[in-house]
């Protein structure tokens, strides 16, 4: 098996079922080298078993998958010295300490990362004489990721890395990712954290009950969706301003808020009559689409599909 | 051979694992003197005039008590810590690193064996120093080899019965419901032929755990005229751990069960 020189993984038609469960159906995507890759999707959507076929964890049901050259399955010790795993649970023996640890690991691997470059990268020089057990959860975290930078890999898998932290630990955890980037790996990772995602990926393909909904850069993804929200606090004098104004209302949560295209013309259209009546807009905003909208909306709706969404991103490139 | 070394360099990793739990390590290694001790308090630790000379009864407890901490290293002690490092991620985690199951697997059990024969070297010298047991001399290598046998064959069942431990809080049960009952009537605590019905006597002889005490019983012998060896009893061990071996091999998984 071979794969372009500046691709990492190259995944066509990817299928998985477990009994009458679809858990993957018809997936396509691909890695570049060097790049930080984001799967992203609500829990069940698909992203670990995904994951877990291109680390080899996992057989396929049908479908190509390509890792670093490699089909995982079949690739054996060769393929598995070139990649690095970060699993959701810790796995290391909790007696050892760090340093022991990753010796350990170190040692199965031809070419591993020198061990003071990966306590320094993970942030756990301070630690190293300390055992497993007695590191916090933020720690042991890093840990498992030192571990899978032991054999020096081309390509990391993070398994949602961030899932159960506090926000400090999670800012730390996303340095860590940069620092990873720095060195010149290629990650992918999953997480069901839209920010995650958009502080952390240069590309990321959400996915939503097996598919693949949406893929592209943050900025990419954002851009689907053109439209502007106006909110501002309800009350009656201040509703009766809506009325003819392009766009899509609703009232809920003590706000007005008003989806629009236009935002410039309808926010000049409110405030013109609010400063003739002499109402005060309270609370006014105006915010464009997050991914997190765009998120949120490919996967709450249970019906989602890729021909669903053709339609509204073909309207939005136009 | 790159798998083997990986292996042995796997055995140092589980020692320091092992020794850095104190608590678990002194209670393995105390725990066979307690039975040493508690069969003398109760059968006590008679004169036994033999053909070829004289001992004291506790010669023939020691090879029992070696019997039990054989099966109680290689095979509770292994389905045990398998059971957690299963649910802890380990055996995971390991599988998608280039360290060949084998050698894993390969570390554990040497692991292992090493301990069962420092437990059966602690009581057997424990036992010479206070009860007046007397070490074979002539027989000391089918003892030892005996010994091995045992260790391999009694580690893939424990592999076996792995598999069919769902997470590691059932361990305990699962792995006492399937040994306890056998020890019983196995000549190890006690002596079937003596005390209980003939039908139970068969039972323990389909079983390993007899044949690991008998095995031992004779090679341990300081009366013993001949080399020790029971290729019987010992071939009949060697066939539950291809038993073993076949349904671990079948049915071992490396991810925790869900």
């Amino acid at each position: 098996m071979t794969i372009a020189p500046d691709r990492a993984i190259e995944v066509t038609g990817l299928r998985k079922r477990y009994g009458d469960f679809e858990a993957v159906r018809g997936i396509d995507f691909h890695v570049d080298r060097a790049e930080v890759f984001a799967l992203l999707g609500p829990n069940g959507a698909g992203k670990t078993t995904t994951v877990e076929i291109l680390e080899g964890h996992r057989d396929r049901d049908g479908g190509t998958v390509n890792v670093l050259g490699y089909d995982p399955h079949s690739g054996g010790s060769r393929f598995r010295e070139r990649i690095g795993i970060v699993l959701q649970s810790t796995g290391v023996e909790p007696y050892l300490t760090v340093e022991e640890t990753l010796r350990q690991f170190r040692g199965f691997y031809p070419h591993p990362r020198p061990l003071d470059e990966i306590l320094e990268v993970v942030g756990l020089t301070a630690q190293r004489a300390t055992r497993v057990r007695r590191l916090s959860g933020g720690q042991q975290r890093r840990l498992d990721v030192a571990v899978g930078l032991a054999g020096d890999p081309d390509l990391l898998f993070l398994d949602e890395p961030t899932t159960g932290f506090d926000p400090a630990a999670r800012r730390q955890a996303w340095e860590l990712v940069h620092n990873l980037k720095a060195l010149g790996k290629t990650v992918l990772l999953t997480t069901h954290y839209m920010d995650e995602a958009q502080q952390l990926a240069d590309r990321l393909a959400i996915i939503v009950a097996g598919s693949i909904v949406a893929e592209g850069t943050p900025a990419e993804l954002m851009s689907r969706d053109h439209l502007s929200t106006i909110e501002f606090k309800q009350t009656p004098a201040a509703t009766a301003l809506i009325a003819g104004v392009s766009g899509e209302v609703a009232l809920g949560d003590g706000l007005v808020s008003v989806r629009t295209s236009e935002p410039t013309r309808a926010l000049a259209m409110i405030a013109g009559r609010a400063e003739e009546r002499g109402i005060e807009l309270e609370d006014l905003s105006v915010t464009r689409a997050t991914l997190e909208d765009v998120y949120l909306q490919l996967a709450a709706d249970p019906a989602t599909t890729p021909a669903d969404l053709a339609a509204p991103a073909a309207g939005a490139a136009s | 051979m790159t798998a083997l070394r990986l292996g042995l360099r796997q055995v140092r990793y589980e020692a320091v694992a092992f020794v850095r739990n104190p608590a678990a390590a002194f209670f393995t290694f105390v725990f066979p003197l307690i039975f040493l001790v508690i069969f003398n308090l109760l059968f006590g630790n008679q004169e036994l005039v033999l053909p070829g000379g004289t001992t004291n009864v506790s010669t023939f407890y020691v090879p029992a008590i070696a019997a039990l901490s054989v099966i109680n290293a290689c095979y509770t002690g292994l389905a045990m810590s398998m059971s957690v490092s299963r649910d802890l991620g380990l055996l995971k985690r390991l599988r998608g690193t280039p360290l060949p199951a084998a050698s894993f697997l390969l570390g554990r059990v040497l692991f292992m064996t090493v301990v069962a024969l420092a437990l059966v070297a602690i009581v057997t010298l424990f036992g010479a120093l206070f009860y007046g047991v007397d070490i074979p001399t002539n027989t000391l290598p089918a003892f030892v080899i005996s010994l091995a046998i045992g260790a391999a064959a009694f580690s893939l069942l424990g592999l076996a019965i792995t598999t069919f431990i769902p997470n590691a809080d059932a361990a305990p049960a699962v792995v006492n419901a399937s040994i306890l009952p056998l020890l019983f009537i196995s000549d190890v605590f006690i002596r079937i032929e003596d005390d209980g019905p003939g039908w139970l006597g068969f039972v323990g002889d389909l079983f390993p755990v007899k044949h690991l005490s008998l095995a031992l019983q004779t090679a341990f012998n300081p009366f013993e005229t001949g080399s020790g060896f029971e290729p019987a009893h010992l071939g009949i061990i060697a066939l539950w751990g291809l038993v073993g071996a076949l349904i671990a091999a079948r049915r071992f998984s490396w991810e925790p069960r869900v």
